[in-house]
Parts: C-alpha cells; sequence; structure tokens
C-alpha cells in the first residue's frame, strides 16, 4: 500500500474512533463550544486530507458532515438527537469508504446522494423529514416502528433517548450501507450484530463497514522524540552493564557471573529492540531512483535498467535521513558517466542497456551500500591530466601515484571528469559533498573501477550513530576515544623495533611498508604538557581520513569499547577536535577524538599552503543543518565572492571563441538553447580568446551564466552577514575561510538575464540566495508530512509547528522565517488566535506575511482572517494554489521590501 | 558549617518555590573569601566534586567534564572566571550544578555554605566600579549583617567565548 495512503488511514481511524466518542458527548452536552470545535477540526482534517489525496467521494461526505458542524460552531443549528445521528450517519458512510479503501487501495463506487441530501437539508435548516433514511432515526421513540432498515437498532433506541443510537455506531454504519449501497450484494448486508463480538478474530471477513481497522490496529504511532528517549536508556543501560562487566571479569568466581551474564543478554537484546524501532528500511530513500532513471535514460537516449537488491535492509532513520542525497547523487553519477549510449555499448560488445545496480546489504554492524554500474569505468588518463590541469598535483607525483590514489581525486572539490557536461551530472560539485556527507555520519566510500568494465563504489556505514565501537588510548595521561571505524592498523614503535619515529624539521614521520606515514603527535595537537616530548617508546594509531591516512602518535592504547557518543556542551563545541565525549565503563568521561578534525590540524602543520581544501574536512562536524555550502570565487576586485552551492547548477568553462552577441550582449550556445551570459562587474569585457569559467544557474527551462574570474573553493560554513549590502547584485559580506567576502545575489544577476532575455521573471523559485523560510503550523502530523516535502520540493526551507504555541516558542527562541503557513483549526489556540498573536507582539515577526490554511473558508472567514491579520487565504487541499499563493505573498514582500 | 553536610540535595526536596513572603532564597558559597549566591531554584545539585576529565583545547575557565549520574556536565572553574588565581593541589573545593540552557554545568567554588533567604530591601545594584569580570556575572548585591553576598548571573557566568575565543 502506498505509504501516504497507509498514513492517513491511521490518521483517520485515529480520529474516527474519537469522533465516536466525542459525538456521543456532545449530543449530552449539546453548548459545549470546545466540543464542537474539536469535533469540526477532526472532520475538517478528513475532509482535507481527502482532497489532497484524490478521494471525492470520501471528501463529499466529509465536507457535508463538515457543514452541520460548522453551523453548530457559529450556533446557526442547534445540537439536536437528530443532527447528531445524521453525522454519526455520515461518520459511518466515511468508515465504510475506508474500510473499502483499505481493502482495494481505491475508493468504493457508488455515491451517497441521498445521505449528503439529508446532510445538507439538515445544513440549510431545512425540515429533514422529507428524506425517509432521516426520519427513521428521526426519533428514538419512532425507532421501533420505523422501517426495515432500523431492524438491529431497533432494540437499542429503545432503551434511551440520547445515549444510545450513537454508541450502536456500527449498526447505523449498517443501514447507512444497505440503504446507500442497492449495488452490494445482500450477503455483505446482512451481517448480523454477533459479528461484532468476533470482529478481531475474523480479520478476513471482508464486511467493512464494522470491520476494525486492520492498519490501525497493527501500528501505533510513538513520537519520535519517545523513540530517542527510550534509545538513550537503552544506551545508559549498555553502559551500566558495560561497567558490571568490567568488575566482574577483575573478581574470581563472582557469585553474580551468572546473573550477570543473563542481565547482560536482556540488555543487549532490549537495546537491539530499542533500535529497531528506529530503523527503515533503505528502499524508502530508493523510492525516487526508478523515475529519476527513467527520465535520465529519455534525456541521454540511454537504455538503463536499475536494479535494487536489499531494499528492505534496515538502518536507523537518522542515519537514512542523511544518506539519501549522496545515494542519489551517486546513482545519477552512474548513470550519466558511467552507462555509455547504446550504439557505445554496441560497439564495445556489451548488451545495448546498460545496469546500474544498487544493493544494500548488512555486514557486521554495518550497512553496505554498494552502487555499481556496467558502464565505460573511470578513465585514469583522463583524471591523471583533469589533476594536473586544476593543479591539485604535479605531473610528476601522478606518474608515481597508484591507480586508487588517482581514483580518489575525484571526492577532490570543483573535480569532474565528464568531457560534456550535462544537465545531470558533471558540474564537479558532487562526489566531495558526497564524500564529506558519508563521513559525518562515520561512514566511509570506497571506490573500484576498470576502464571500460564499469566502475563499483562501496558506502559502509554504520547501523546507527548512537552507540559506536572506539579505540581508548592514552595521552599524557588523559584518556581519548578514537571511533574505530578510522582505524586502520596499530604500529607499536620505539627506537629498536622495526618501526622508529623520525623527524623531519622536528615533524615526526614513520616508515611503514616502503611509506613514509605522516605522523601528528596528539599530544602536540592538544596543547597538552607540550613541554615533554613523546616519548620513543610510543603507539601509532593509523587512521584514514578520505583518502589521506596519517599516524596519531599515543602514549598506551587500551581496549576498545562500546561508547554512546553524546554530543559536547555548546561551551566546547568549537574545538573541532573532538566529535563528542562518552562516559567509559569505568564512569569517567573521555572525549572522543574526531580523525577529521585531526587531519585538519594536522593539514595545518604540514601543508600550510594548502588551503583549499582544508575547511572541507574541519567543517566535517558540528551541527549540519545550521551551515551552507558555499562556492567562493573571484570576480572582479579583490575580495572574494561567495554564492549558496545550492542555486549553482554547474561550473563551466565555457570557449570564447564561441561566444556571440544579440543585442550587445553576449551569449553562448548552451544545450541548444543561447545562454545569456552575465558580468558580475558590469563594465566587465569579455576577451575574445581563451576560455573563462563561469557559473551555470538555472532554472526549468533557462539558464543563465555568471562570468566569475576563477573558482577558488567550496566550503562549508556557517554564514553570518555582518556587513549589509553596498551595493545592488550583494546580499552584504561575511567572514568565509578568514577573509571578508561578498554574498552575491544571484536574484539581482537573473534579473538582469531575465529582462533582457526572457521578460519579467515569473517564476521566483530562487529569486534570492537564500531559500525562502517557511514555517508551517498544523496540528495534523500527516498534513505536515505532506506540506513538508511539497514545501521542500518547491525550494521552500520548512520549520513544521505542532500547534501555536511550539510556534510561538521558536520566536522566543529567536528563529526566523519569511512567511507563516498555518492551518486555522487547530485544538488550543487557534489559527485566528495565532495571527492576532504574532501581530499583536509585533516584534520579528510582527510583519511576517501569514496565509491560512483552511478548507472552511467562508467570506465571513475571510473577514474575521483578515482581521486577525492574515495575508492570505487557501484551500488546504489545493497544492497548486498555496505553491502560487507562496510565491506571489513572497515575491510581493520582495519587492516592497 | 560543614562541607559534608550539605544542605541542598536538589530543588525538588524544596517543596516551597525559591521566592517567599520574606525574600528570595539562595544557595551560598564562598570564593576566595568573598560570599556568593545562586537563586535555589537554579541550583540542581551540590556536591564533593567527582573526577574531572581536562579538556583539552577547552577555554582557561573550563575545568573538565565530569560524570553527574550518567550525565557529562562541563565543570567550570569559577576561580579562573574571576580572574583569580588557581586554587593550589590539593584544597578542597566543591561542585554547585546548575542548568542553563538545558545544559548542565558544574560550577567549582572553594565552599558552600547555607541557604539564606534574604529580604528585597537589602538589595543593591552592582556597583559600578567593580571589576569588568565581576560586574558582568553579578546580578547584584545584598547587604548582610557581616558581609555582603553577589548573586551570580548563571547565564552570563557561563558565556565564555566573548572572553576566550578558544
Amino acid at each position: 500500500m502506498d505509504d501516504l495512503l497507509r498514513e492517513f488511514l491511521t490518521e483517520t481511524h485515529e480520529s474516527i474512533a474519537q469522533l465516536d466518542v466525542e459525538l456521543v458527548r456532545l449530543e449530552q452536552n449539546p453548548n459545549d463550544p470546545a466540543l464542537i470545535g474539536s469535533i469540526f477540526r477532526l472532520v475538517h482534517t478528513v475532509k482535507g486530507t481527502c482532497g489532497f489525496l484524490g478521494l471525492p467521494r470520501l471528501e463529499k461526505v466529509a465536507h457535508a458532515g463538515e457543514n452541520i458542524l460548522g453551523k453548530f460552531c457559529d450556533g446557526q443549528l442547534k445540537v439536536t438527537p437528530q443532527a447528531v445521528t445524521l453525522i454519526l450517519r455520515s461518520i459511518d458512510a466515511i468508515k465504510y469508504l475506508l474500510s473499502v479503501l483499505e481493502e482495494t487501495e481505491a475508493e468504493a463506487s457508488g455515491d451517497d446522494q441521498e445521505l449528503i441530501n439529508d446532510l445538507d437539508a439538515m445544513a440549510e435548516g431545512r425540515d429533514v423529514g422529507g428524506a425517509e433514511s432521516v426520519e427513521t432515526v428521526d426519533s428514538p421513540v419512532m425507532a421501533e416502528a420505523s422501517a426495515p432498515v432500523q431492524e438491529h437498532v431497533a432494540p437499542v433506541g429503545e432503551a434511551d433517548a440520547f445515549g444510545f443510537v450513537p454508541v450502536r455506531a456500527e449498526d447505523t454504519g449498517l443501514n447507512v450501507k444497505e440503504a446507500k449501497m442497492p449495488e452490494q450484494p445482500p450477503q455483505s448486508v446482512s451481517v448480523p450484530a454477533p459479528v461484532e463480538a468476533k470482529k478481531e478474530a475474523e480479520p478476513a471477513s471482508g464486511e467493512g463497514g464494522i470491520k476494525e481497522s486492520s492498519v490501525s490496529s497493527q501500528t501505533i504511532r510513538v513520537s519520535v522524540d519517545q523513540l530517542e528517549n527510550l534509545m538513550v536508556i537503552a544506551s545508559e543501560l549498555v553502559l551500566t552493564r558495560n561497567q558490571l562487566n568490567q568488575i566482574s571479569r577483575t573478581q574470581k568466581d563472582n557469585p553474580f557471573a551468572t546473573s550477570l551474564q543473563r542481565l547482560s543478554h536482556v540488555t543487549s537484546e532490549l537495546q537491539e529492540g530499542v533500535m529497531k524501532t528506529r530503523m527503515q528500511p533503505i528502499g524508502n530513500a530508493w523510492s525516487k531512483l526508478p523515475r529519476i532513471i527513467r527520465d535520465l535514460s529519455l534525456e541521454l537516449g540511454k537504455k538503463i535498467d536499475l536494479q535494487m537488491l536489499g531494499a528492505e535492509t534496515e538502518l536507523d532513520r537518522q542515519v537514512l535521513e542523511l544518506i539519501k542525497d549522496p545515494l542519489t547523487h551517486m546513482v545519477r553519477n552512474s548513470a550519466d558517466h558511467g552507462i555509455e549510449n547504446p550504439s557505445d555499448r554496441l560497439m564495445a560488445g556489451k548488451p545495448e542497456t546498460g545496469v546500474v545496480l544498487l544493493n544494500a546489504f548488512h555486514e557486521g554492524g554495518h550497512i553496505i551500500i554498494e552502487i555499481s554500474d556496467d558502464g565505460r569505468g573511470l578513465s585514469m588518463n583522463r583524471i591523471k591530466s583533469k589533476i594536473i590541469q586544476n593543479g591539485l598535483a604535479s605531473e610528476s607525483d601522478v606518474a608515481t601515484m597508484g591507480d586508487q590514489q588517482i581514483m580518489q581525486y575525484i571526492f577532490k572539490p570543483g573535480f569532474s571528469t565528464a568531457a560534456q557536461i550535462t544537465a545531470v551530472s558533471g558540474r564537479g560539485v558532487g562526489m566531495d559533498v558526497v564524500k564529506t556527507n558519508i563521513e559525518k555520519i562515520g561512514g566511509t566510500v570506497d571506490l573500484q573501477s576498470t576502464e571500460g568494465k564499469g566502475s563499483r563504489f562501496l558506502i559502509k556505514i554504520p547501523l546507527t550513530l548512537a552507540i559506536v565501537s572506539a579505540l581508548i588510548v592514552e595521552c599524557a595521561g588523559e584518556r581519548f576515544a578514537i571511533p574505530q571505524i578510522s582505524v586502520v592498523e596499530l604500529v607499536h614503535a620505539s627506537a629498536h623495533s622495526e618501526y622508529r619515529v623520525e623527524r623531519i624539521n622536528d615533524t615526526p614521520v614513520l616508515r611503514l611498508r616502503n611509506r613514509l606515514l605522516p605522523l601528528v603527535s596528539l599530544r602536540r595537537a592538544l596543547k597538552l604538557n607540550e613541554g615533554k616530548k613523546d616519548e620513543d617508546m610510543s603507539f601509532i594509531v593509523v587512521v584514514q581520513v578520505g583518502s589521506s591516512s596519517f599516524g596519531i602518535i599515543v602514549d598506551r592504547v587500551f581496549d576498545t569499547e562500546e561508547i554512546v557518543v553524546k554530543p559536547v556542551s555548546p561551551i566546547l563545541r568549537n574545538i573541532t577536535m573532538f566529535s563528542g565525549n562518552t562516559i567509559l565503563g569505568d564512569g569517567s568521561v573521555v572525549m572522543i577524538l574526531d580523525p577529521n578534525g585531526v587531519a585538519a590540524h594536522a593539514g595545518e602543520i604540514h601543508t600550510t599552503a594548502d588551503s583549499t581544501l582544508r575547511h572541507h574536512s574541519s567543517s566535517a562536524h558540528g551541527r549540519v543543518s545550521a551551515k551552507q555550502s558555499l562556492l567562493l570565487f573571484h570576480a572582479g576586485g579583490d575580495a572574494p565572492k561567495a554564492v549558496s552551492l545550492s542555486l549553482v547548477a554547474r561550473l563551466e568553462e565555457i570557449d570564447l571563441a564561441s561566444v556571440e552577441y544579440s543585442d550587445n550582449k553576449p551569449v553562448v550556445q548552451y544545450r541548444g538553447k543561447l545562454m545569456p551570459l552575465v558580468p558580475l562587474d558590469e563594465s566587465f569585457q569579455l576577451g575574445k580568446e581563451g576560455t573563462q569559467p563561469i557559473l551555470v544557474f538555472s532554472d526549468h527551462e533557462r539558464s543563465m551564466g555568471l562570468i566569475v574570474d576563477e573558482i577558488i573553493d567550496i566550503i562549508e560554513d556557517q554564514v553570518e552577514v555582518n556587513v549589509a549590502a553596498h551595493h545592488p547584485g550583494c546580499l552584504g559580506s561575511a567572514i568565509i575561510a578568514g577573509k571578508a567576502t561578498d554574498i552575491i545575489d544571484t536574484g539581482h544577476y537573473l534579473a538582469q538575464a531575465y529582462q533582457d532575455w526572457f521578460g519579467a521573471q515569473q517564476d521566483s523559485s530562487f529569486g534570492s540566495e537564500q531559500l525562502h523560510r517557511v514555517l508551517l503550523v498544523d496540528d495534523s502530523p500527516f498534513f505536515r508530512n505532506l506540506l513538508t516535502p511539497l514545501l521542500m520540493v518547491a525550494g521552500y526551507t520548512v520549520t513544521t509547528a505542532e500547534n501555536p504555541a511550539q510556534a510561538l516558542k521558536l520566536r522566543e527562541e529567536g528563529e526566523e522565517f519569511d512567511v507563516i503557513v498555518s492551518d486555522i483549526e487547530m485544538p488550543g489556540m487557534n489559527g485566528f488566535d495565532f495571527a492576532a498573536a504574532v501581530r499583536k507582539d509585533g516584534g520579528k515577526w510582527g510583519e511576517l506575511p501569514f496565509i491560512a490554511l483552511s478548507s472552511h473558508a467562508t467570506p465571513r472567514d475571510i473577514e474575521q482572517g483578515r482581521r486577525a491579520g492574515f495575508t492570505d487565504y487557501v484551500a488546504k487541499f489545493n497544492r497548486e494554489a498555496l505553491l502560487s499563493t507562496l510565491q506571489q505573498t513572497l515575491s510581493t514582500v520582495r519587492v516592497n521590501s | 558549617m560543614s562541607e559534608n553536610n550539605l544542605p541542598v540535595k536538589s530543588n525538588k526536596s524544596l517543596p516551597a518555590a525559591g521566592d517567599n513572603a520574606s525574600g528570595r532564597e539562595f544557595v551560598t558559597m564562598y570564593i576566595e573569601g568573598q560570599l556568593f549566591g545562586i537563586p535555589v531554584l537554579q541550583v540542581q545539585d551540590v556536591l564533593e566534586p567527582l573526577k574531572i576529565t581536562r579538556v583539552p583545547l577547552s577555554p582557561r575557565e573550563v575545568a573538565g567534564s565530569l560524570n553527574l549520574r550518567g550525565r557529562i556536565v562541563t565543570a567550570i572553574d569559577v576561580r579562573t572566571r574571576l580572574g583569580l588565581p588557581p586554587r593550589e593541589e590539593n584544597v578542597k573545593c566543591m561542585s554547585v550544578v546548575v542548568e542553563s540552557g538545558g545544559e548542565f554545568y558544574s560550577l567549582i567554588v572553594d565552599q558552600v555554605g547555607e541557604v539564606m533567604t534574604l529580604a528585597a530591601a537589602e538589595f543593591e545594584k552592582t556597583p559600578a566600579t567593580l571589576d569588568d569580570r565581576w560586574r558582568e556575572i553579578s546580578d547584584g548585591v545584598y547587604r548582610l549583617q557581616e558581609s555582603l553576598l553577589i548573586v551570580i548571573d548563571v547565564k552570563r557566568l557561563l558565556r565564555l567565548e566573548e572572553l576566550t575565543a578558544a
């Protein structure tokens, strides 16, 4: 079943179960506005979601029910038993439709016109007596006498005028079905009341009207926070167990040994169990790939067969989120660079259809993801020439490198060997980011490639981020943990053994299997007791960070231990040497060394000149969300310029001879279209010969080339603009990589290109440097989940809040947004009050555009909304309207400001 | 009073809120003979310092990290924070655990005193002539009969980065 649908069913079943209860309560307290509000919200949500999922029949029924409830809310209609019965009937109809939906994954055929007519009649205040079926339930007293439909309600209806009819909702459900579904075979209608008793035992009975939902009873929803909390507790238990084990090991004939062993087993099982609750099949991260490959093969005229194995392999949801993008990128790469054209393949003696294979499996506490293709493989010569061309290494260096070493260069920033840059890849801003992302979660990427045969990437990632295996070492009397995954080997060095630490200008190195291994003195790197030199007798932990390996000199090496990584306190977060801290089995706190950080430090020692690559590794941890990738470049003036990497489609070098002029503006033929070239500096004159680097910005059909002098680097950093813009085209200045850097406003240059060539820019999906930040407030998790990806795809950064209180808390925390999108019907504070609160307190959010989501938009509501401070009103289930409204609203704000 | 006879175990053991009719309640402590106070409600725990793990490359004021019942807590040496000379080795000290921004911190002080209830009438603003470091962390002064009590503003005490860019 479709995930979306399943989630919808689970959520709706929950709502409906609640509705049954609340409606009965409503009948008893007809004047409780909070209750009416809550019922209204529930029905409203059901209706909204139906609209989104394209379930017209369900939506109609819900809509008709909602109308009545709306009138209850306004006090236009009195809550009478008849009205409640009618609503209950509509709820039953909804239940029936849901059960069909669950079984067949399609909406039941037929319509509910009669019911809807009754509901509408009630809503309009007309006497519903005309409608037969209503009359039958009109008065409970009459129930007995009423028509065949009421057969099994009758004895109940007798009992009590108020309490009972609703309780027997299931029966009423049957009636509805009977009355409305003449096309249904009779046996499905005549389910006798006793079935009720055994409905759980008979899930397969197929009698949707009264069957408990199988979807909703199999799963319960638990908040991620709660799971995280459970995980933390389980981790603590593991630690305590480890402590006990350690104590126990030191004692002989321990009477606790047996119990301890049992405790140990149970703890492991518990930990595993808790970890499983956070597991999701990796297939979730793959679901989009077949489509991407399909589109790609059409676009590129290739035949590609994407095979996916092991989609059910599970891994921690946190890890899953983080590898989603890298995986997509690599599969794209394989399809684009790897697989050849059908004709080339035939010539090479391969089948016309290329295969991209995605395979995931478990291996010793890790997940291995393999991405392979049977395409052309990596061209060593091309990589070599590119290395030399980009000045990454000298010709003589390259000559001495092994294939494996050369291949590693494709993970360097700004490196692409695609001879032809396509829409898909070859923008040279990919593999390095992939690698960084994977390393961020403690994973590694390995690459094998045979020219002409294909290439194979192996990604190895830990199952979970919470517990890692670490090597405990000692330096200057302090203990540290080094994540096992980066440790390659341990070497014991002493003056008399085979391995001896040698020094070049006081920098330690080690001869290891005929190679010189750079060493980092941990003592020196951590500024521990610097006066003392590393002893001759020391241990060297050889670690691998990316493609380079180096040794860390430590005094002693202890055991490996399973540790729970805990984030360091905010005060210490800017120390890049540590990725976290943990409590060891003996209860003491140790810091976890981040090999990336140590490498960055080492890089500063050894290759000070090589600053371009440094930022990359040094920024490999910390809060991922707050950082963004930036492309640094030179273009006119001394100060480096930067632009958010997410906006750059490709980096290109154009041949100046191919530049043509149209209306005195430079253009270049690019992928079958004319692409305007815009200089950063207006006075800039293009040369006639040679090549010129440009940044290509693409938006749907249009592309624009921004002419720059030189591309410097890609870095990931937190950017705070400290100096506001001083001229158009510049958003401001920030300190990036230690230098004052102008952040350019892409929107300005796009406008330049578009005004001249494309007219006014309609589509502002990347109209400004930063993605627009949307705050989405909705109490329904379903809607939040539905809208968030929708908005993200449309180019917004989305933050969600469950309710206005949470949203207002974000405001207190100083969060900033460009627009608020909020539901109206929410428990506690509703959308109107929320808007009023936002407007009243003024402050940062006081002027924010506020878009209300509702499917209950009467002119009166709209008026009330405007007074409360809504900028606009959007029907909740209309995706297009929401997107266009967002765009309009934001562009208005942009113009105004 | 003896240091082992701890006045406060945790704020939970104090049913009454920190403020009552007669004034605010403070956990008092001494550093270099000077009396300081932290509002009772901000104090989680008072204990003798456990084993502290040094954190290399950290700001000077950070004494290290310690394990407080499974939580890793950063220890701040208040002496260093106030620009006082470091404590001599083997001199006893105490740790006052406070919460700030969801994180726990252990403030290392010389000695912990009793809990005092102080009347608002005795409160004064921080004298403007105080040393910058002291003035920064001070939330005001109470005039006691025999001495003066400086109220510590925990949040500002923990703002280290402005002083020492690590």
